[in-house]
């Protein structure tokens, strides 16, 4: 017979799961493995929420396991190591991202892209090496095997760093793979939220020149005067889109909503690359002749390895980004999720767990 | 008032146009410019058939105009060279493709990317800089300026020649361009018509693995045998489908017809990329996970600027590659139509028009 989620593992842990689709969250009392001889365990101080969060908590991609513990972006300190791990001592502010496991074999793996394995182990709703179901960091602890350990720089606060981890590397990661990180290139980001925002930031970082397109007016005087976007764009004012047609040589596409890709296709010059880090769950309409015309592109990126993680947090400690959060107590978290729905916050929540989190 | 096509330029022509979107095709007079200071004229020996003239003469685009005189696959012997043509002499054996000017200013036309330069002027169905419609190579003159004609190798028949000069650049350019050209490498092919069968002999010249996918099991003995293709997989078999799931670099998909995606993004590896070179006139269904998924990707090609299509010309000479045609006279081209919408021609009809466009 199965064992529950409370005894399955050794150490106690607790957390807040969701039971089912409704994706509403509540106290919830589990356990952890021991520390083993490659593992670290984490003392979790803060977790950022994402977008794919509610998407897995409310079953949108129809493939979530329930009881379900979210969190992928969870920064904390090292309460102990195993005797394998030379990387990490205890005291080490470390965080943990959306993977903590992988084949570690296949070409993906040999080339740092754990992101692209065909087994990889995601940090919740994934099952581990040992047949278990992984939970993630809205929880008061996590042990995580080390090569899945990120290391914060000292000069970053752990709470506005979390989001880095997801938000952060899934744009930095497509940034850099295609080519926008060169100074002097235009790069669009649709959508300002928090992968666009962290783009944004980046953007500006690698010297590019960056216009935020986005269905949302409010958000301009920000994104202009506070993230130093150059530009930005209402995407559904058909004269603003028209004025800006082959002017970009990309575009960062953060929206998981189902939304139109030829006014997209348009803004972008000859051999322009159209890049998706959002999912909608239904598909897009593509047309191909503008493809053509320009010599386009539309490709897709998952986040990153975890080698480029690691390079994409120390390049961030390096240029002081971090992400702007809005800090929230555990019990605040469902509201967060409504808001977030309606996009809703400026521009990512992160849970104050170790301060807030009480089962 | 304006001029007819038999008048508004100095020298006779003779060809063969459609005059309206049943994209019937008779015989037609009109007339070709003087050869100007940079222009070479030349005597047209065959014309390849393109599914994009099949497209235009039905309107199916909706840009089309009439009277519509397809053919981009030009090539033929030169007559004439203004004062001002250094390349090119009398008796040279030359080509002409999809393109015939350019702005030449800006940044594509300076990159040697005139196919993308928003003011291309295409070889029929574009208006000329002097306001004139473009007639394209179903002709038996034909006048470019020399920035536009191709240099036909000596030792490449010219009528398996004509159809590289939009078949084979088509192909050419994007396998270049997205790097999917180098030895080892595992390309597959979606169609094995006119672009289709020249890629599978471009791969094998580049030292690739060629899977063909196709709807017509009837294509695959010739596919293995005599193109050399690697491997054939019939699109709507889903156990060979599935087998071959994450094997392949890239995808050149020459399929102008609406076709589902997500089957092809699954053959293709990490980091792969599927190059849409046939353009169905409505919008795809694009799934974004698998994107996502893989770090694969999506794209667009078309044609190749001049330089490059000499570049391909050359290549295609140096390993002996032209296309597999079927050569027609004139009065066949409208069966000829009838069967290229079918698909039904191994794998290109090319117009003899040296030996059997006269004027009636």
């Amino acid at each position: 017979m199965a064992k529950s989620a409370e005894e399955e593992h050794p150490q106690k842990a607790v957390g807040w799961a969701a039971r089912d689709p409704s994706g509403v969250l509540s106290p919830f009392k589990f356990s952890r493995r021991d520390n083993g001889d490659n593992d670290v365990t984490i003392k979790i101080l803060y977790c950022g929420i994402g977008h794919t969060d509610l998407h897995n908590l409310k079953n949108e991609w129809g493939t979530s396991l329930y009881p379900m513990v979210p969190g992928y972006e969870i920064a904390g300190v090292v309460t102990e190591v195993g005797r394998n791990v030379t990387k990490f001592r205890v005291g080490d502010k470390v965080g943990v991202g959306c993977m903590i496991g992988s084949c570690r074999s296949c070409d993906n793996c040999a080339q740092d892209l754990e992101n692209y394995c065909h087994k990889g182990i995601l940090t919740y709703n994934s099952a581990y090496y040992d047949g278990s179901i992984t939970f993630g960091g809205f929880s008061d602890k996590v042990v995580v095997d080390h090569n899945y350990v990120l290391r914060f720089p000292d000069n970053l606060p752990l709470d506005a760093a979390a989001p880095l981890l997801c938000a952060g590397i899934t744009v930095y990661s497509p940034m850099k793979y295609f080519g926008f990180n060169e100074p002097g290139k235009h790069l669009g980001v649709v959508g300002l939220g928090g992968l666009g925002h962290m783009a944004v930031k980046f953007g500006k970082a690698f010297g590019l020149k960056v216009t935020v397109i986005s269905t949302s007016a409010s958000k301009e005087k920000d994104a202009l005067e506070r993230l130093g976007a150059d530009s930005f764009l209402i995407s559904h004012d058909p004269d603003q889109m028209q004025a800006a047609m082959g002017t970009l040589d990309g575009i960062i596409d953060t929206v998981s909503a189902v939304h139109p890709l030829q006014p997209l296709i348009n803004l972008l010059k000859t051999n322009g690359k159209l890049i998706m880090v959002g999912a909608p769950d239904k598909p897009l309409e593509l047309p191909i002749f503008p493809l053509l015309m320009g010599r386009k592109l539309v490709a897709g990126s998952g986040i990153g390895g975890l080698k480029e993680t690691q390079e994409m947090v120390d390049f961030a400690g390096k240029q002081n980004i971090t992400a702007d959060i809005e800090v929230i107590p555990m019990d605040y978290v469902n509201t967060a999720m409504e808001r977030l729905a309606k996009g809703d916050v400026k521009y990512r929540f992160v849970i104050d767990v170790a301060n807030t989190l009480t089962c | 008032m304006s001029k007819s096509p038999e008048e508004e330029h100095p020298r006779k022509a003779f060809g063969w146009a459609a005059r309206d979107s049943s994209g019937v095709l008779s015989p037609f007079k009109f007339s070709r410019r003087a050869t100007g200071d940079e222009d070479v004229t030349f005597k047209v020996l065959y014309c390849g058939i393109c599914h994009s003239d099949l497209h235009c003469i039905k309107n199916e685009w909706g840009i089309s105009t009439y009277p519509l005189l397809p053919g981009h696959e030009i090539v033929g012997v030169v007559t004439e060279v203004g004062s001002k043509v250094k390349k090119y002499k009398v008796g040279d054996k030359v080509g002409v493709g999809c393109l015939v000017g350019a702005c030449h200013s800006c940044d594509n036309c300076t990159n040697d990317l005139e196919n993308y330069c928003p003011k291309s002027i295409q070889t029929y169905n574009s208006i000329n800089i002097d306001g004139t419609k473009t007639y394209g190579g179903y002709s038996d003159l034909m006048v470019a300026n020399e920035r536009y004609i191709v240099r036909m190798p000596e030792n490449m028949p010219l009528e398996g020649g004509a159809p590289l000069l939009c078949a084979g650049i088509t192909v050419y350019s994007p396998m270049k361009y997205y790097g999917l050209c180098s030895p080892g490498m595992h390309l597959g092919v979606v169609g094995l018509g006119g672009l289709g069968h020249v890629a599978v002999k471009f791969g094998k010249a580049l030292g690739m693995k060629i899977t063909v996918i196709s709807t017509s099991i009837g294509k695959k003995q010739e596919a293995l045998e005599r193109l050399g293709a690697d491997a054939f997989l019939v699109s709507r078999d889903q156990q060979q489908m599935q087998a071959a799931t994450g094997t392949m670099d890239g995808i050149i998909d020459t399929v102008s017809a609406e076709h589902p995606l997500l089957p092809l993004m699954v053959l293709l590896k990490s980091n792969g990329k599927l190059v849409m070179v046939g353009a169905p006139e409505r919008p795809l269904q694009l799934p974004v996970f698998p994107l996502l998924m893989g770090r694969k990707l999506v794209a667009g090609s078309c044609i190749g600027g001049m330089k490059e299509t000499q570049e391909m010309i050359d290549f295609a000479a140096k390993h002996n590659i032209t296309a597999d045609i079927e050569l027609i006279p004139v009065d066949y081209l409208n069966t000829a139509m009838e069967r290229l919408v079918k698909a039904d021609v191994k794998y290109r009809f090319v117009l003899d028009v040296g030996k059997t466009m006269t004027p009636a």
